[in-house]
């Protein structure tokens, strides 16, 4: 890459971002140096940790990298994701291990009342103590407390809205004193708003029913007759 | 100079750069563009591969090697089956999903196999959309012609044709699966703008589109009780006697045993490459993304096509540090942000094709008008401070919920500083030959998603991809069930291994990588 011809106006001038300072950070209880700023993933990496378990996406989406991290001094013990969260010096972190809770079958489509088989299939979830400790575990910064009694309350369409944000990372459930696994309420919820209280788009169905009864075959035999010139050309002339 | 001195070309250029309209490029413009500034054309980043079904086809080297390593297992390896299945679906991401879950409601015994857990993909990252035409003023046909020409017309015709039109049945499928496509106050799907694309044809969950699909289809997958294997990475497909697919052989990541899967037929779908690092790039990917599936189905005998070409996304994210290489989404450019270089001034029509985007962006930044940070990258802004300007205060916040929050963890707010970028190795164009059924030339072997080639042409139009997986997965899903009711299981052998070991001696390449690669090695070593 050209680097000689750029303005030096345009040129960041950070030292520290060549030579970062180092901090300390404890991973699983031992002590490392990892230079300031980089993301907990980089500084396992960084370490020598090889990671498996624990790397998903790596860009905050999967929720495979959840981690509980503490930062120097002070005794509350946060979440957040090691893919996007930056080291600070002092900081401990662990990632967290995986949690068995239990998930409810279910087929969305055919559940007779959704609201109702809310509280056969999570006959947990009304019995929440409004600890929200849920809440203040989500690294999303869901309201999820909120989100479940939504759930409970059968307002589906407000717990799919609360819940968009969620990576499934399922941090809120070990911390339930009821043992709500509220990721997956708010799965369900979210679920079955989608599939049985929205309407039908009837666009959609008028498509399909027109691809269904041919009616883009003359466009279709037009365009696959033509040479890979002529379809170029049609291509191009579609306005925009 | 201080990094936020440098936004203010970006602010007080805005209302100059509003008035201004810049046309895409003609077809001859933009084949100059990109034959001058695409790292596909970059000739020293490109070889021929020694041997097997592609031998003289030019790749880039990371590429080559991988397809010519060596694999992990002997010769001798005992296969004894720890299962045995009607489908083996290797890959836990969309294209896998889909295509177990139809295989399944096909009466199929199934199991899935993926080396991370289920979901943990590419595709749960996908911010910018489906393409569906769903729209009144648009078409199958006009959707057709748009990929076509965003592939530089090498696109397979049928797999294309097969695609846009099973499109509107895909979203009615993930409607009645719960799936929260936006909408219009009339109730219809709400579609956006892509790049590359004549009509508004994106379905979109705010910027969460992938992540809300894989919530539900994971969920599914559980629902239904599917059998899965999670962190249990793919080492080597079996063979029968005749050379078909009979199975595969795994590792299992917790404990380093093999663990080996008799099936009756197979269905790759294990993603793309970016983890190689082609050209050094950093890459939008995932941490499993490793091409894994081409040097797998490769082995086998099966034929790669549109190896030679990739797909840089033209807005990776510059800076921060941490957020090197991740996407910016294409959105922000959907909804009207410009592009600006460090003069001030745009230089592309946001909306062009990807291909032609990028090769721009490393053209303003080779010619001395991009933006430098000390770490060594250059990038261009992109103006998100501009949407706010122009749509109002919230949005970002509105539409971009996922962007804000991605830049706020590093203390970058996006609603008042532009964003650096750069393009990033987001896409693997080409892949495994298939048919419409996602069938290979090897007799129950399929291969659905990124891990196939042929359908997207030399490069894949925005929001495609999404689409991509859901309709091979279900066909190959559906073909595979259909295919294994009329078969039998098939020896388990790695006669095909043998050959490939053979092959590799003659050639004098034996040994110097193994593959497939399961992870990449960043853990230092010291």
């Amino acid at each position: 890459m050209a680097t000689e011809s750029f303005d030096k106006d345009a040129t960041v001038s950070r030292e520290d971002a060549l030579h970062p300072p180092m901090v300390t950070v404890e991973i699983s209880g031992k002590p490392f140096q990892v230079p300031a700023g980089v993301t907990l993933m980089k500084a396992l990496w960084y370490t020598g940790h090889e990671v498996t378990r624990g790397a998903g996406c790596l860009g905050g989406f999967c929720g495979a990298c959840a981690t509980y991290y503490r930062t120097k001094d002070d005794p509350k013990v946060k979440t957040c994701l090691a893919c996007s969260h930056a080291v600070e010096d002092g900081m401990s972190f662990s990632f967290a291990p995986p949690f068995p809770a239990r998930k409810a079958t279910y087929d969305v489509t055919q559940v007779a009342d959704p609201k109702q088989a809310l509280f056969d299939l999570y006959p947990e979830a009304p019995l929440c103590r409004n600890c929200n400790a849920c809440t203040e575990a989500c690294p999303q910064n869901i309201d999820v407390r909120e989100g479940v009694w939504k759930a409970v309350f059968g307002d589906f369409k407000a717990v799919s809205e609360t819940f968009m944000d969620c990576v499934m990372c399922g941090l809120c459930a070990p911390v339930c004193i009821a043992d709500i696994a509220p990721n997956f309420v708010g799965v369900y919820a979210s679920r079955a708003y989608g599939a049985r209280e929205m309407e039908k788009p009837l666009g959609l169905s008028e498509r399909i029913q027109a691809i269904e009864e041919g009616r883009y075959n003359d466009d279709w035999e037009r365009i696959l007759k033509m040479t890979d010139e002529e379809l170029q050309r049609t291509s191009a002339a579609i306005p925009s | 100079m201080d990094f936020h001195a440098l936004h203010d070309v970006v602010h007080t250029s805005r209302d100059a750069r509003c008035q201004q309209h810049l046309p895409r490029l003609s077809l001859a413009e933009r084949d100059a563009l990109i034959a001058r500034y695409h790292p596909d054309y970059r000739q020293s980043a490109y070889r021929p591969i020694a041997f097997g079904p592609n031998a003289g086809d030019r790749t880039v080297h990371e590429l080559a090697a991988m397809l010519e390593g060596d694999s992990r297992i002997a010769d001798d390896l005992s296969l004894t089956p720890t299962h045995t299945v009607d489908v083996l679906v290797v890959g836990g991401g969309g294209a896998g999903c889909a295509a177990a879950l139809h295989a399944h409601g096909q009466g199929a015994n199934v199991l899935l196999a993926t080396k991370l857990r289920l979901g943990d993909s590419n595709s749960v990252m996908a911010q910018g959309g489906m393409q569906i035409a769903v729209a009144p003023d648009d078409s199958p046909v006009q959707h057709f012609l748009d990929t076509l020409k965003g592939g530089h017309m090498q696109n397979d015709h049928r797999l294309l044709r097969t695609m846009v039109e099973e499109g509107p049945s895909i979203a009615r499928w993930l409607l009645e699966l719960g799936v929260l496509f936006d909408r219009d106050d009339d109730g219809n799907l709400h579609v956006k703008r892509g790049g590359g694309s004549t009509r508004a044809r994106l379905l979109t969950c705010s910027d969460y589109t992938g992540l809300e699909i894989m919530r539900v289809l994971k969920d599914e997958v559980l629902n239904q009780n599917i059998h899965l294997l999670e962190f249990a990475a793919a080492v080597e497909l079996l063979s029968d006697e005749h050379g078909a697919c009979s199975g595969a052989v795994f590792l299992d990541l917790d404990n380093k045993r093999h663990i080996v899967v008799a099936a009756r037929t197979v269905i790759l779908a294990t993603g793309g490459i970016g983890r190689l690092h082609i050209q050094g790039f950093p890459t939008s990917n995932h941490y499993g993304a490793t091409g894994d599936g081409l040097a797998l189905a490769y082995r086998m005998g099966v034929p790669l096509v549109h190896i030679d070409t990739f797909q840089y996304h033209p807005s990776g994210c510059a800076y921060p540090e941490q957020l090197v290489g991740q996407l910016v989404t294409e959105g922000i450019r959907s909804e009207g942000g410009h592009l600006v270089n460090a003069k001030g001034e745009r230089f592309v029509n946001e909306l062009d094709t990807r291909d032609v985007v990028a090769s721009s962006i490393i053209r303003e930044c080779e010619e001395g008008r991009g933006v430098r940070t000390v770490t060594g990258r250059v990038g261009v802004w992109l103006d998100t401070p501009g949407l706010e300007v122009k749509d109002g205060e919230g949005t970002l916040e509105k539409h971009f919920p996922a962007m804000v929050r991605q830049y706020a963890r590093y203390g970058v707010d996006i609603r008042t500083d532009p964003v650096l970028i750069y393009p990033t190795l987001h896409y693997q164009n080409g892949g495994v030959k298939v048919d419409a059924n996602g069938e290979t030339p090897v007799p129950r072997l399929f291969v659905a998603g990124e891990t196939s080639g042929g359908l997207h042409g030399r490069n894949r139009l925005m929001g495609n991809s999404l689409l991509d997986l859901m309709v091979f997965g279900k066909r190959s899903g559906i073909t595979a069930a259909a295919r294994a009711k009329t078969v039998q299981q098939g020896q388990l052998t790695l006669g095909h291994l043998c050959r490939f070991r053979d092959e590799a001696r003659k050639h004098k390449v034996a040994g110097q990588v193994v593959s497939p690669k399961v992870f990449p090695d960043y853990a230092e070593k010291t």
